[in-house]
């Protein structure tokens, strides 16, 4: 862990359940797991990029650290303060601090107001600027992400899509946050459009000094823009590093899977390339399986896997993984094509495997 | 080049569909030819007419609001645009066939998984109940579902996306065609999923031998994928070319501009990314000149007038560019 002034946001073993009710009378059977016990940490200025596969709780994970919800256990520090029990004013001025950006530019915006009450309703909402100065700071707002301040009347139909994600952008920045949680700001945007907002949010992060939780699904935009990764899958974070650490020497057997399957925009590489390929589909986060959860899909697993939760380590400095494999004496001993041809080999050389 | 012999020839197809706005120019002439068991990619953002154009050769379009013209859609010396619909219907799922982008919606809720399976069998094949259900279970079990036999009775939400995705691959493929068409197939799934498929779609291309085009956005899918890449924009074919060509000497500047605003995920791009500015025109009103021009960083005078034709730089490539030997990788 870095130094603790470094720290903006710390989340320690946070927990999300929804409940599940079955029966005429209701009652509580279950619970879906979407978020079981993350823990992460965000440095001051810095992108902390989460992935994962649709359904792994990333998008509840960011909705529970920014307060949309109510956590079910589990501690979030920012500023050095815990939030995660805040209610009234108190959680309305953590909200100045903390804001969000929503995944799709096509629902987040009530089509019956204008861009400037969009825009203006945070500002009215935390009275920080006096009325007739709002008009201003829409404008000097909208400039800031690029559209031009005498569109301000019209309505969200009006603007395109990549247009709509920049309102939603000044909307999340009229209160000078420091954190912004961006909840797949670009999934929903076309290919060339993509790049013009993601150069727009590192701009403003330079300009503004921000703090980003990037939340994605595209491994290449997140290698991009994070400075360090977290990535999870079925409700718990199964590693997290810099970078280039995660990118470059990847410990979690998940993790390796997961940059395979990634394709490459090169035909050469391609056509070279030896995939991991994972066997099945996610299982349900409301009945996880036993041990750890990803054993269904592991190639590696054995015995333990199934009976024992891994716990979630520092491993090397700064990168952390849950797996029993992967140890602090041994940290690449769960890597997936090494161990493949270890096994050729000792099958070419006549010996037993294992 | 390709010289297995060509068994779908595209001349000039052109699609438009009447609206309350007005004519919506959804494909603006594109002409192409399919090889013997080729992989053809058309790649595009959304509405630039990549779905509209493989649909228009399917005639899967309601005829009016839609209007499909061509010189040609030659698809084994058969004109397609000219067979009565009760032929066309004999050749869609029988000689060509096609995998949808949604697989949550592309199957009937309420029939099995089997059912839906032999029905193709059954119609084009005339095979038994019987022996269509046992030919339904040999295919699922080449798609890779585990216990397919067991799971013929199945309907479509016990199934998981990627397995839904299998299983109409398995009906795609039912009747052995000699074309597979296959619209955004991996979209709507997750990476490690859309691996899987890819994997499974390689191996029986290899197996079967299917002519194949798939379209897609990603330019990441295409890469490992097609022999030959489209890159459609506007309702028209802006380059088109052997993979290599395309991804290496790209020489139109959408092409160049899109692969040069895509990050990869093997290496860190330590540079910001090219975004191309403005977006996509309105298909309502497509300017005279080259649909780039407006957002084009190499535009002169006469692209603003003058829509530029598709020509050959040599190896098979063309390029819709006047002035594609300025055009430079970003």
């Amino acid at each position: 862990m870095p130094m603790q002034q470094d720290i903006i946001l710390n989340v320690e073993n946070l927990k999300m359940y929804f409940p599940i009710y079955r029966g005429v009378f209701k009652r509580q059977v279950g619970d879906v797991k979407a978020v079981d016990d993350v823990s992460l940490y965000v440095r001051h200025g810095e992108t902390l990029g989460l992935v994962g596969e649709s359904g792994c709780g990333k998008t509840t994970s960011g909705r529970a650290i920014i307060r949309l919800y109510k956590p079910t256990a589990g501690k979030v520090v920012f500023k050095g303060k815990p939030v995660n029990t805040l209610h009234g004013d108190e959680l309305r001025h953590l909200h100045q601090k903390m804001q969000m950006i929503f995944q799709d530019p096509y629902a987040s915006l009530n089509p019956r107001q204008s861009v400037f009450r969009i825009i203006s309703e945070p500002l009215a909402v935390h009275q920080l600027v006096p009325r007739n100065k709002r008009k201003e700071r829409v404008a000097e707002l909208m400039q800031l992400v690029g559209l031009n301040p005498s569109l301000m009347t019209r309505y969200p139909h009006e603007f395109s899509g990549g247009q709509r994600q920049r309102i939603g952008i000044a909307r999340a920045l009229a209160l000078n946050p420091e954190l912004i949680i961006c909840d797949e700001p670009i999934s929903a945007l076309d290919v060339s459009i993509q790049a013009q907002v993601v150069n727009l949010l590192e701009e403003l992060q330079k300009k503004l000094k921000l703090t980003y939780i990037f939340i994605a699904h595209d491994l290449s935009m997140v290698r991009h823009i994070s400075d360090r990764v977290a990535i999870m899958y079925l409700g718990k974070i199964v590693e997290m590093g810099e970078r280039e650490e995660v990118f470059n020497n990847p410990y979690h057997p998940y993790t390796q899977a997961l940059l395979s399957a990634v394709p490459i925009p090169d035909p050469e590489i391609e056509e070279n390339r030896k995939r991991i390929l994972l066997k099945g589909d996610l299982p349900s986060p409301a009945n996880p399986p036993k041990g750890c959860n990803f054993n269904t899909r592991c190639p590696i697993a054995e015995d333990i896997c199934f009976q024992e939760d891994p716990p979630y380590l520092e491993i090397t400095p700064g990168h952390f993984c849950a797996c029993h494999f992967v140890k602090p004496e041994n940290p690449h001993s769960a890597n997936i094509m090494n161990r493949q041809k270890e096994k050729e080999n000792s099958v070419q050389a006549g010996k037993p495997v294992n | 080049m390709n010289d297995k012999p060509v068994i779908l020839d595209v001349k000039n197809l052109r699609t438009t569909f009447k609206t309350d706005d007005g004519i919506v120019h959804a494909v603006n002439g594109i002409s192409y030819q399919l090889h013997e068991g080729e992989t053809l990619g058309l790649v595009g953002e959304s509405g630039c007419g990549k779905s509209v154009s493989v649909l228009s050769i399917m005639r899967l379009l309601q005829q009016p609001p839609a209007k499909i013209e061509a010189d040609s859609i030659n698809f084994f010396g058969k004109e397609l645009l000219t067979l009565s619909e009760e032929e066309m219907r004999a050749i869609r799922g029988d000689q060509i066939a096609m995998i949808f982008q949604d697989p949550m919606t592309s199957l009937n809720p309420v029939l099995t998984i089997g059912l839906q399976l032999t029905e193709g069998l059954r119609l084009h094949q005339g095979l038994s109940e019987k022996e269509a259900l046992e030919r339904a279970g040999e295919l699922l079990d080449m798609v890779g579902i585990p216990m397919a036999k067991q799971r013929l009775g199945d309907y479509p939400h016990q199934f998981s996306g990627g397995m839904r995705q299998r299983a109409i691959i398995a009906m795609a493929l039912s009747c052995n065609p000699s074309l597979l068409i296959a619209d955004e197939p991996t979209t709507a799934l997750d990476v490690t999923i859309q691996a899987q498929i890819i994997d499974l779609v390689k191996q029986l291309r290899e197996q079967l031998g299917q002519a194949l085009i798939w379209i897609t956005h990603d330019l990441g899918v295409i890469a490992g994928l097609a022999q030959r890449v489209a890159v459609m924009y506007a309702g028209s074919f802006i380059e088109f070319g052997s993979v290599k060509e395309i991804y290496h000497n790209p020489h139109h500047p959408y092409t160049v501009g899109l692969l040069g605003s895509l990050p990869r995920p093997d290496t860190t791009r330590k540079d910001k990314l090219y975004s191309i500015k403005g977006e996509p025109p309105d298909l309502l009103e497509i300017p005279p000149g080259c649909p780039f021009y407006p957002r084009c960083t190499y535009a002169v005078e006469r692209c603003k007038y003058e829509k530029p034709i598709l020509e050959s730089i040599g190896d098979g490539h063309l390029v819709a560019c006047w002035e594609k030997e300025r055009v430079r990788k970003v």
